[in-house]
């Protein structure tokens, strides 16, 4: 994956937060990921296919995606599957949209949801794996996209 | 006018049943599948849909040719994360009316409904 087409996943996250919250999250520097997992209490997987094949997940805690939902629907104390929905939604959202930059023939699937803490994320994911981190309202995320 | 919303997002769903609630229209039926949506359709024949196209069971733009091969005067909006020029050329090709990107803001919404279903501002 080029510096180029990482570019794209950050502006794509860049502007998901911008239009639904109005609040920019703040893009870290992205890293290669080594061996140790990155994943929080949230994830959300999506498998890619088509001339690019990989895949990319979106991994938060509760605490941003209970905010993330309360700036949409507007209710406090979001559930477990709520907020499981809430990560499966913003994953479908930025792996659809960098279609924009990828082309129509860069296939996804519906996410899978993975609640808790497993040991590591590797399924579909092809290395070099990035890692890109964000914040948004003082909590941390990750994005991380491993592409052929 | 009855309205149908189909995404397989919960939240998505809530979202767009809130943000048109204030239009007064009768929101009769929500699916979460491309299938439950043809079947929910026959049972309730709506005049307007709104219609995501990445879903388990039976994706968007196959439900979208087979909700309008039932009424064809239905008015279908596609709204769905897939950006991309073909995708949203393809949706209208197949009869959608209108192609809504994600993320959308509620004012974005509304005014896209109201076009579509030829409502006042």
């Amino acid at each position: 994956m080029t510096e180029n087409e990482l570019k794209f996943f950050i502006d794509v996250v860049t502007t998901y937060f911008g239009q639904v919250t109005a609040e920019p999250a703040s893009m870290g520097i992205p890293f290669v990921k080594k061996a140790e997992p990155v994943v929080l209490g949230y994830t959300g997987l999506i498998g890619i296919s088509g001339p690019r094949k990989g895949g990319i997940y979106f991994t938060a805690g509760s605490r941003l995606l209970a905010e993330l939902t309360k700036v949409i629907l507007g209710v406090e104390d979001a559930d477990e599957e709520t907020l499981l929905d809430m990560v499966g939604e913003l994953t479908n959202t930025i792996a659809g949209n960098v279609r924009k930059s990828f082309g129509g023939d860069f296939l996804i699937s519906v996410p899978m949801l993975i609640k808790g803490k497993p040991d590591d994320i590797l399924m579909r994911l092809k290395p070099p794996v990035f890692v890109i981190p964000l914040n948004w309202r003082k909590e941390k995320a990750y994005l991380v996209v491993g592409l052929e | 006018m009855k309205l149908m919303i189909v995404d397989d997002s919960s939240i998505m769903r809530r979202a767009i049943g809130k943000y048109l609630a204030p239009l007064g229209l009768d929101l009769v039926a929500t699916a979460s599948n491309g299938q439950d949506a043809v079947d929910l359709f026959k049972t309730n024949l709506p005049d307007l849909v709104t219609l995501d196209i990445t879903m388990p069971q039976m994706d968007g733009l196959t439900c979208l040719s087979q909700l309008l091969a039932v009424k064809p005067t239905a008015k279908v909006i596609v709204i769905s994360a897939l950006s991309d020029p073909a995708t949203g050329l393809k949706a209208l090709k197949l009869g959608a009316k209108s192609f809504l990107p994600k993320p959308f803001t509620e004012t974005q919404l509304v005014e896209e409904i109201r076009r579509v279903a030829g409502l006042p501002s």
